[in-house]
């Protein structure tokens, strides 16, 4: 997906309309039937993780068993391109994450005739399809020399996250009262000074938002790095999943399917903190708030 | 102290540069780049690598005369206006307003269920695809026990296979915009419609479709453009295959590019494929624009 618009989801619960707690037999039978079906393509992965002798069908495991996790739990395996997932991810949320803090404070705190084609350009910019722009960016590395690069490869997946990062960003910003800051200015202390002091502390919840929807991201990203990153020491899980597929998939599915689960992980782990976090209020921010 | 007005402006917006800097080099950059390079024979190695030439538009002569590139284009927009604007769009409406006629529980795990598929990181959703699709997969495994033959998806219907994987991937987004817009419908005009006797079908046509329209517009045109750049999925499932059949313009690009190391031609398909998007995110922030009535 593109860095557009995986926006974080609202709250469920407050969905349902007061009138309506009861519900009605034949909806609940059609949703589920609509829930089974998005189930089903996920039930080879965790059947076939614990399958020693898995292949493409679904199927309870004969003698189900944690060798497909022992036979991917190798340094080169798994741990080193997760510890690059890691790398790369983290890297990006702290480059995007102060980007977007910097320019969103002014955007927040001061009218010009600037803000509005500013926003509006920053909002275009989320609408190109970065995949496109893989080719030329391709290009472009390999004129720069910085092919292979990890602060490279950061700093590109952080300016495809930035656009959106900037909305959630001043939204967020916005909800912290002026009046705040200006009495640390009456004590002499500069506007960097109160960003940093008083503004950044009120919205630690909001940044930690904006900080896991940018690692989710890049977690998940597979194109860029696949492009960009060539040595194996530095592609990270996204990448290294793939060609293991290429090379063992045909007759290691289990292994395959075990992989895939120690990499999703930690990404379900930090989109359910998100989703506790987040509530109503800032449901969709940005964009998708027509 | 005594800087002037204008100054004191430039002084404040001074923390933008660096979220500027980045939008140029890497954003902005790549986009020029791609349509100077569409104008040459840059090659991926060898001598054009080195040293393109300025070959004016006869990349674009080519991709009119290239019978790839409409077959190309047509398959986008297949999948785009399939998988998508139909697909995920009325999919992701219609949970979305059975979630409010339904149980508070089953509504909630059949949320968690439509979004964990959204939530994964997309090669391994497109992998979990692949082997859903496969000829052994698991939906063969369902149709041949209710009685169905077992067709071969990825060979003979590769775009139907994609398509329902797009679906299947991205409908959790829809799903949850229209979770949040139909929150802001007020009950009271639904109520009082019903008390006028419309049925159930005829409230949410006439009423709350036509007042949840700004929301329907902006899921389009995003979801529009995610489909328009998905890669992955199409990538890891047929690879563009079998003779291009699920050939997608960003595919094209990938492989006329990196597969055959025509740099040249590859970036004119990119630069197709980025006006198509610059020109739906116009659309976009035009409909952002208008005040909502």
């Amino acid at each position: 997906m593109t860095a557009a618009a995986r926006t974080l989801p609202p709250r469920g619960v407050q969905a349902l309309a007061p009138q309506r707690r009861r519900g009605t037999t034949p909806a609940d039978l059609a949703l589920l039937l609509v829930g089974a079906c998005f189930l089903l393509p996920l039930l080879w992965l965790v059947l076939g993780s614990l399958d020693p002798q898995a292949g493409h069908e679904t199927r309870v495991p004969h003698q189900p068993g944690l060798e497909n996790f022992a036979a991917v739990l190798t340094p080169e395996l798994l741990l080193r391109p997760l510890w690059n997932s890691v790398v790369l991810s983290a890297g990006t949320g702290a480059v995007t994450l102060v980007a977007a803090v910097l320019a969103a404070y002014p955007l927040s705190r001061y009218r010009s005739r600037f803000d509005t084609p500013f926003l509006y350009a920053v909002l275009f910019g989320t609408c190109l399809p970065i995949t496109a722009i893989m080719v030329p960016v391709y290009g472009l590395f390999v004129q720069l020399e910085l092919l292979d690069s990890m602060p490279a490869t950061i700093f590109f997946m952080a300016t495809t996250t930035l656009p959106m990062a900037i909305w959630m960003t001043r939204n967020f910003m916005d909800g912290v009262p002026v009046s705040l800051e200006e009495a640390a200015w009456v004590d002499g202390a500069s506007r960097m000074a109160a960003l940093r002091t008083i503004v950044l502390p009120l919205m630690r919840q909001g940044l930690g938002v904006v900080f896991i929807f940018v690692f989710i991201q890049a977690w998940g990203n597979f194109f860029v790095p696949f492009v960009l990153l060539l040595s194996e020491a530095r592609q990270p899980a996204a990448v290294s999943i793939y060609s293991f597929f290429g090379q063992h998939g045909a007759v290691a599915y289990g292994q395959l399917a075990a992989f895939s689960i120690l990499y999703s992980l930690p990404v379900l782990a930090l989109y359910i903190i998100v989703a506790r976090w987040s509530g109503s209020s800032f449901a969709l921010s940005g964009a998708v708030r027509g | 102290m005594l800087l002037s007005h204008r100054a004191r402006q430039l002084v404040r917006y001074l923390p933008v540069l660096p979220a500027v800097l980045l939008l140029l080099v890497f954003l902005a950059g790549p986009v020029l780049w791609a349509f100077q390079a569409s104008l040459t024979n840059a090659g991926l190695t060898g001598r054009s690598a080195r040293n393109p030439e300025w070959v004016g538009l006869e990349n674009y002569q080519r991709l009119l005369t290239d019978p790839v590139f409409p077959l190309s284009l047509g398959l986008t927009v297949l999948f785009v206006g399939g998988s998508a604007v139909l697909g995920q769009n009325l999919l992701g409406l219609a949970i979305a307003v059975l979630m409010r006629r339904a149980r508070p529980a089953v509504a909630s795990l059949v949320g968690t269920a439509v979004v964990a598929a959204w939530v994964l990181p997309e090669i391994v959703a497109a992998f979990a695809a692949y082997a859903y699709f496969s000829k052994d997969g698991t939906l063969n495994q369902l149709l041949g026990a209710l009685g169905f033959g077992r067709p071969e998806w990825l060979y003979a219907f590769p775009m139907v296979a994609v398509m329902l994987a797009n679906v299947w991937r991205g409908t959790a987004f829809s799903m949850l915009v229209y979770k949040a817009a139909l929150n802001d419908v007020p009950t009271e005009v639904t109520e009082a419609a019903q008390m006028d006797g419309a049925r159930g079908w005829q409230r949410l046509l006439f009423i709350t479709l036509p007042m949840i329209r700004g929301s329907i517009a902006t899921n389009l045109m995003l979801i529009t453009l995610q489909t328009l750049a998905v890669f992955t999925l199409v990538w890891v499932m047929t690879a563009g295959g079998p003779a291009n059949a699920s050939t997608t313009l960003p595919i094209l690009a990938y492989q006329e590019a990196f597969k055959f190391g025509d740099i040249g031609y590859g970036t004119a398909v990119a630069s197709v494929l980025i006006l198509i998007g610059a020109a739906f995110g116009v659309v976009y922030i035009r409909l952002l624009k208008e005040p909502r009535a």
